[in-house]
C-alpha cells in the first residue's frame, strides 16, 4: 500500500467521510473510492453494496479478486428531548451500536439521574448541533413537541443531509410544522424527508414500544438508503 | 484499551511518520467459525511491534514473521490458516475455522 493511500483513508475517517480501499489481489494495485465516484468506478455496484452494509468484503469480477476495505463513519443518533421515550431508546440504541446523544435545554428533564448511561447535554439544539458537525451519518429524532426546541434541530438536520430525520407529533401537529418550515424557505422535497408521525407503524402504544418503532425506522433508513446520492465534501 | 480497526490504521501511519518500516495484514476471507471478521487488521513494524488482530491470538505470531519478511522484500503475501493438522508446519486455528490473510508493505 502506498503511504499516501493510507493517509487519505485516515483523513477520510477523521473527517467522517466514507471511503473504500480497493485492492486487486493478483496485481496488488490499489485505489481509493469515495461515494461520489461510484457512478464511474468499474466496481461501483459492488462498492455501493459494501458501503451500505458497512462491511469489508472480497468481490470477484471477470475472474479477478478484489478486496474492498470499507470505512464508514460510526453512526450517531441525536435525540432532541430528554423525555420518557428517550429513556427507553437509550439502552436499545446502545445495544444496536449507535453512538447516542440527548439534547434538551430543559434542565429538569436533562439530568444524569434520568439517563445514567448516555451523554445528555442541557443546551439548546441551535447551540449544540453546529459544533457537533451533524452529517449524513447522523440520525436526528425530535421528541419534545415544542417547536422552540424541535424546529431549529429539524432545520439543521435537513441542511446537514442527515440520513434520518424524524419528529414526534400527530398529523395535525406535523401540518403546522410543515407550514413553519415552508415559511423558512424549505422545499416540499426537503420537508418530505421528515418522518412524521415518527416510527414504523407497528401499533406502538407505550414509550418503550414507540422507541422500538423509531429505532426500527432509523435502521431501515441506514441500511436501505443508497449512498450513491452522496456528493463530495 | 481495545484497539478498533480505525486506531490500527492510524497507528500504522504514526509508525511510518516515525520512520519505521510498516506492514499491514488484513483478513480477506473466512470459512467456518473464524475468530475475527473479514476486514480485521494487524499492523506490524520492522522491529516487531504490532497492533490489532487477525485471529484470537492463534496465528498472529506467524503473521508477524511473514510481515517482517514482507517489510524486508516489499512483496505482498497471501497466507492461509486452517485447523492445525491441515497446515502442520505452522500454527493452526483451534476453533476449526479457516482464514485467508493478505499481507502488504506500506511504502514510505
Amino acid at each position: 500500500m502506498k503511504r499516501a493511500l493510507l493517509e487519505q483513508l485516515n483523513a477520510a475517517r477523521q473527517e467522517r467521510r466514507a471511503a473504500v480501499l480497493v485492492t486487486a489481489l493478483e496485481s496488488g494495485d490499489q485505489r481509493l473510492v469515495t461515494p461520489d465516484m461510484l457512478g464511474t468506478d468499474l466496481l461501483g455496484d459492488e462498492i455501493d453494496a459494501a458501503l451500505r452494509a458497512g462491511k469489508s468484503r472480497l468481490v470477484e469480477q471477470e475472474g479477478k479478486s478484489f478486496f474492498l476495505t470499507v470505512q464508514v463513519p460510526p453512526v450517531r443518533l441525536v435525540v432532541i428531548g430528554a423525555v420518557h421515550i428517550s429513556q427507553a431508546l437509550a439502552p436499545m440504541a446502545k445495544l444496536a451500536g449507535f453512538d447516542m446523544v440527548i439534547v434538551d435545554p430543559r434542565t429538569a428533564f436533562a439530568t444524569p439521574e434520568r439517563f445514567p448511561d448516555v451523554q445528555v447535554i442541557a443546551e439548546w439544539p441551535e447551540t449544540v448541533l453546529p459544533p457537533m458537525k451533524i452529517d449524513r451519518y447522523t440520525a436526528i429524532c425530535c421528541f419534545t413537541h415544542d417547536p422552540k426546541i424541535d424546529d431549529p434541530a429539524l432545520e439543521q438536520a435537513l441542511r446537514a443531509q442527515c440520513f434520518y430525520v424524524g419528529a414526534l407529533g400527530s398529523r395535525k401537529t406535523h401540518a403546522k410544522r410543515v407550514e413553519r418550515l415552508e415559511a423558512k424557505g424549505f422545499t416540499p422535497d426537503d420537508i418530505a424527508r421528515i418522518r412524521a408521525p415518527i416510527g414504523l407503524d407497528i401499533g406502538a402504544v407505550t414509550p418503550t414500544e414507540i422507541a422500538v418503532s423509531v429505532l426500527g425506522e432509523v435502521i431501515l433508513a441506514l441500511r436501505k438508503k443508497p449512498l450513491r446520492m452522496e456528493t463530495p465534501a | 484499551m481495545l484497539a478498533s480497526d480505525e486506531d490500527i490504521l492510524g497507528q500504522a501511519e504514526a509508525w511510518l511518520r516515525a520512520g519505521k518500516g510498516v506492514a499491514l495484514a488484513t483478513v480477506i476471507e473466512t470459512w467456518g467459525s473464524a475468530p475475527r471478521p473479514v476486514g480485521s487488521h494487524l499492523a506490524i513494524t520492522e522491529d516487531g511491534h504490532f497492533l490489532g488482530s487477525v485471529s484470537g491470538g492463534c496465528v498472529e505470531g506467524d503473521v508477524v514473521t511473514e510481515a517482517l519478511d514482507c517489510i524486508a522484500d516489499g512483496k505482498t503475501r497471501m497466507l492461509e490458516f486452517g485447523v492445525a493438522d491441515e497446515t502442520a508446519w505452522r500454527s493452526g486455528l483451534s476453533c476449526g475455522g479457516r482464514i485467508r490473510v493478505y499481507v502488504e508493505k506500506v511504502s514510505s
